[in-house]
């Protein structure tokens, strides 16, 4: 269960197994690249095979698993960072740029980094997965520490010294009385280097920047607006565009009324197929011919709704197709069911529901000699390229995909649709053109963390042992789908459908589902058991890490006392993505039902970089599951959403967000992993599982008293 | 269409347009004014806040007709060559993660610390509530207000003593 560590087990396994010096000569164009920007200096890369990654989308025409990363400093001494990974909140143009600090001995204040521009980083799948901490900082790491020994080795060499006598500090490369800044050691030169094996990141014991924390890189860009998000971005003799949609989430168009639209002076309207977008000199212009055209659309019958999904879900996951794999067996369970004390089994519904990130998906499109040039808030610039490439059939060389630190994605911007429509226009039109996505678009032509529906048995002993555990999982996906408990005989399958609704990732996908009833699961058959559902679970669980993460919260909450009478605890504990999270929640009575007063949070995730950064991910991660967790679901009939605007699909508020107690558990020993999705995963089972104190709950999200 | 005189940060522009033509596309995508963020184009996130008058208003549903001839302050309005203590607050506090709703949540505290200086975490939550950080970053959030309320009142303190 130990999966950080496994990871680096893994990775330096596969290093000795391909060597880098065979990737290096592939990437020796890229290299010259870059000194044409950055100009002469020292550059190495950093670049190990990767794994495979959970990213909800595949298909990736240059497809390629590898973790690279550059590290560049220049002759004036400024280090540089090059990574494809985007900053969409997580903090990482901070926590990235603290690991490449530390290897060089110099203050967080030196380094910058170049991130997700396909023309000058190297390629990478995409940020999702929790990956940036766990993979992609330590290939930094490497790469500066490597830059850093080859600085040393050069210092030795012009002052002819013994290179032990060296040291690095500040940026300086001082010893045996001389002393030259990074820059002045490589004047003048263009050296190359790869990673040896030699060289591997700093000990935790080391560390300067990483472990403190630090404040957010151009943090004051934010709170004075000045920081340009894709939809801030402007291009000279740009042009806006807009595109003409069906009423709700489907539809193919078959006829068109624009007369109105053509009498507006500067408006362009563009039709290619089933597309139909205008362009306008302003905005408000492009939105005003919009809804002067009068668009037929077909849309079909008998289309699912909020109500008949899961009956359809789950159907067509049995009956047709059920792609999902074999399940993975452990055991006899007919024979430890035929032994039970008990059993208890239940049912769970998981509906659709929306990321609302808050920037828009939007994107400006340029196109210069027949080479296309994209800022687009993705999470996946080079997926974003190939989708591009594709669609106007032109090699991949020709599109450069640029991605502004973006205003949150959540796992919602894996694509590039409106890339694709934004280059479509500007096409049409021979000019710059920027697309944003009104909100009712975004809702309706993006894509939901998937619907499902969850099934699960469980066979009891007479001592009070788990002995069976059977869970099904009808399309929400396999992630966190194992349980961590000991539980000799199993049956644990995912179940692939065909979702009426678009779907696609979300922070944590799956595993808040698979955590939510697992976790409601293990709570209810300790009420039925009669026993204490903190010790319950740990004489279930092995593993240190989990046990850890469960003591700490149920201590910091008070469990099981709670802090008045009439109030509730509630508890659950799991692990996702390498890293541990337990949450308990104390709720009180309200008119409806419950109102949530305090959540505990116990977290841990290896040696942590960024404690401020940690806590804030932690917190934000929490209150995101608080929506899921009480209210977030999307509604729908007859190929529309009910609920598809801000106004009525309620995502967490001020109002809304009870008093959060994080327990951060630091461990030191351990490599750092991913923050950012794990703890949403146990918000929801913390308050259904309270809940069940004030009466019955209804098996499905969000949490509700029958 | 008709013309409309718009005061904003101090300076005055004349846009032709129609009457409900939204306040906040002009800002954004005429006067290159940025700041005050696209959200929801629904009134219902806040992240398009400016300032009519003193009083927040969301510029997304602002019409053009309703705001003509009024003072309009935007987040680059605030603080001239320095940061607005509420921006200071907001940095120090590191009271966002993506920073998209943060100019719309800054113009919501200026907005909130002129009728109210001493805000209680009740008061915040209420008036704040039209304001949506969907990074989650409201504890965050409360306390940048609290920090900001308390070191303009001191520094009001000081001036006053002076």
């Amino acid at each position: 269960m130990n999966r950080p560590v496994d990871i680096e087990v893994e990775v330096e396994r596969y290093e000795l197994i391909e060597p880098a010096r065979y990737r290096f000569e592939v990437e020796r164009r890229e290299f010259m690249r870059i000194f044409g920007v950055m100009g002469a200096g020292v550059l190495v890369l950093a670049s190990v095979p990767g794994s495979a990654q959970e990213s909800g989308r595949t298909g990736q025409q240059s497809a390629s698993s590898d973790v690279s990363a550059w590290v560049h400093i220049d002759e004036r001494g400024r280090i540089t960072g090059y990574t494809g990974k985007t900053e969409i909140g997580q903090n990482i143009r901070t926590s990235l740029a603290q690991a490449i600090a530390d290897e060089l001995r110099v203050p967080l204040n030196r380094v910058s980094l170049v991130m997700a521009d396909t023309d000058l980083v190297p390629f990478d799948q995409g940020t999702f997965g929790s990956q940036s901490t766990p993979r992609m900082a330590p290939q930094l790491a490497r790469a500066a520490a490597a830059a850093r020994e080859m600085l040393l080795d050069r210092a030795a060499a012009q002052w002819n010294v013994d290179r032990a006598t060296l040291g690095v500090k500040d940026g300086q490369i001082v010893g045996q009385g001389h002393s030259a800044g990074f820059g002045e050691i490589t004047k003048g030169q263009k050296l190359v280097g790869a990673v040896p094996a030699s060289v591997s990141p700093s000990p935790v014991a080391q560390w300067t920047s990483r472990g403190t924390a630090e404040k957010k890189v151009a943090g004051l860009d934010f709170v004075t607006g000045r920081h340009r998000f894709t939809p801030d971005i402007t291009r000279p003799g740009m042009l806006y565009g807009a595109i003409i949609r069906p009423a709700g989430y489907t539809g193919t168009l078959t006829s068109m009324d624009d007369g109105a639209a053509r009498a507006l002076k500067g408006v362009t309207i563009v039709r290619d197929g089933t597309f139909a977008g205008v362009v306008a000199p302003t905005e408000r212009l492009a939105r005003r011919a919009v809804t002067s055209i009068k668009a037929e659309w077909s849309v079909p019958s008998d289309l699912a709704s909020s109500q008949t999904v899961y009956e359809q879900l789950k159907k067509a996951g049995s009956t047709g197709g059920g792609r999902g794999g074999a399940p993975t067996m452990a055991g006899d369970i007919p024979a430890a069911r035929a032994a039970a004390a008990r059993t208890l089994d239940a049912s769970y519904r998981i509906p659709y529901i929306a990321h609302v990130p808050l920037e828009p998906r939007s994107a400006v499109a340029e196109w210069n000699d027949g080479k296309l040039t994209v800022w687009t808030g993705t999470q996946r610039p080079f997926g974003v390229r190939t989708e591009l490439a594709e669609a106007f059939r032109i090699p991949e060389s020709q599109v450069r995909v640029i991605v502004p630190d973006t205003g949150s994605a959540y796992g919602g911007k894996h694509t590039g649709e409106f890339a694709v429509e934004a280059a479509r226009l500007a096409k049409a039109v021979s000019k710059p053109v920027k697309l944003v996505w009104t909100r009712a678009e975004e809702f309706a032509f993006g894509y939901f963390r998937p619907a499902g529906v969850i099934e699960v048995k469980a066979a009891v002993n007479g001592s009070g042992r788990i002995t069976a555990w059977e869970f099904d999982n009808w399309n929400s996906g396999p992630s966190a789908i194992q349980t961590p408990y000991d539980v000799a005989n199993r049956r644990i399958q995912f179940h692939q459908s065909e979702s009426p609704l678009r779907q696609g990732s979300y922070r944590g996908l799956a595993a808040t589902a698979n955590h939510y009833v697992r976790e409601m699961h293990m709570d209810a058959i300790a009420r039925a058991l009669g026993v204490d559902a903190v010790e319950f679970r740990l004489t279930h669980l092995t593993d240190e890490r989990m046990r850890n993460v469960l003591t700490a919260a149920a201590q910091r909450v008070g469990w099981p006392k709670t802090s008045s009478p009439d109030r509730a605890l509630g508890i659950a504990c799991g692990t996702e993505k390498g890293s541990y999270i337990a949450t308990a929640a104390e709720l009180s009575r309200a008119d409806k039902g419950f109102k949530v007063e305090r959540l505990v949070v116990a977290f841990e995730c290896g040696a942590i970089v960024n404690p401020d950064g940690l806590k804030n991910q932690v917190e934000g991660s929490v209150v995101q599951g608080l929506g899921g967790a009480l209210f977030e679901a999307i509604e729908f009939a007859g190929g529309k959403l009910a609920n598809g605007t801000m106004a009525q699909y309620r995502v967490p508020r001020f109002k809304d967000v009870p008093v959060i107690d994080v327990v951060l558990l630091d461990r030191r020993d351990l490599p750092s992993a991913g923050a950012g999705e794990t703890p949403i995963v146990c918000v929801a089972p913390a308050i259904g599982s309270a809940a069940r104190s004030f009466g019955t709950v209804a098996t499905e999200l969000p949490v509700k008293l029958l | 269409m008709s013309t409309y005189t718009l005061r904003i940060n101090g300076q005055t522009h004349q846009i032709e347009g129609e009457p409900n033509d939204s306040l906040l596309s002009v800002l954004r995508y005429e006067l290159d004014l940025i700041g005050s963020k696209f959200g929801c184009g629904e009134g219902a996130c806040g992240a398009c806040t400016v300032l009519v008058d003193n009083q927040a208003m969301r510029s997304c549903v602002a019409r053009l007709s309703a705001v003509a001839g009024k003072t309009i302050v935007t987040i680059e309005g605030l603080g001239g060559n320095q940061l607005h203590p509420v921006q200071q607050a907001f940095l120090d506090a590191e009271a966002f993660q993506c920073g998209y709703c943060t100019p719309g949540m800054v113009m919501a505290t200026v907005s909130l610390l002129r009728t109210n200086p001493t805000p209680s975490e009740a008061d915040i939550a209420r008036i704040m509530d039209r304001n949506v950080c969907r990074c989650g970053t409201y504890p965050r959030i409360v306390r940048a207000v609290k920090m900001a309320a308390e070191r303009t009142r001191n520094t009001e303190g000081a001036e006053v003593r002076r």
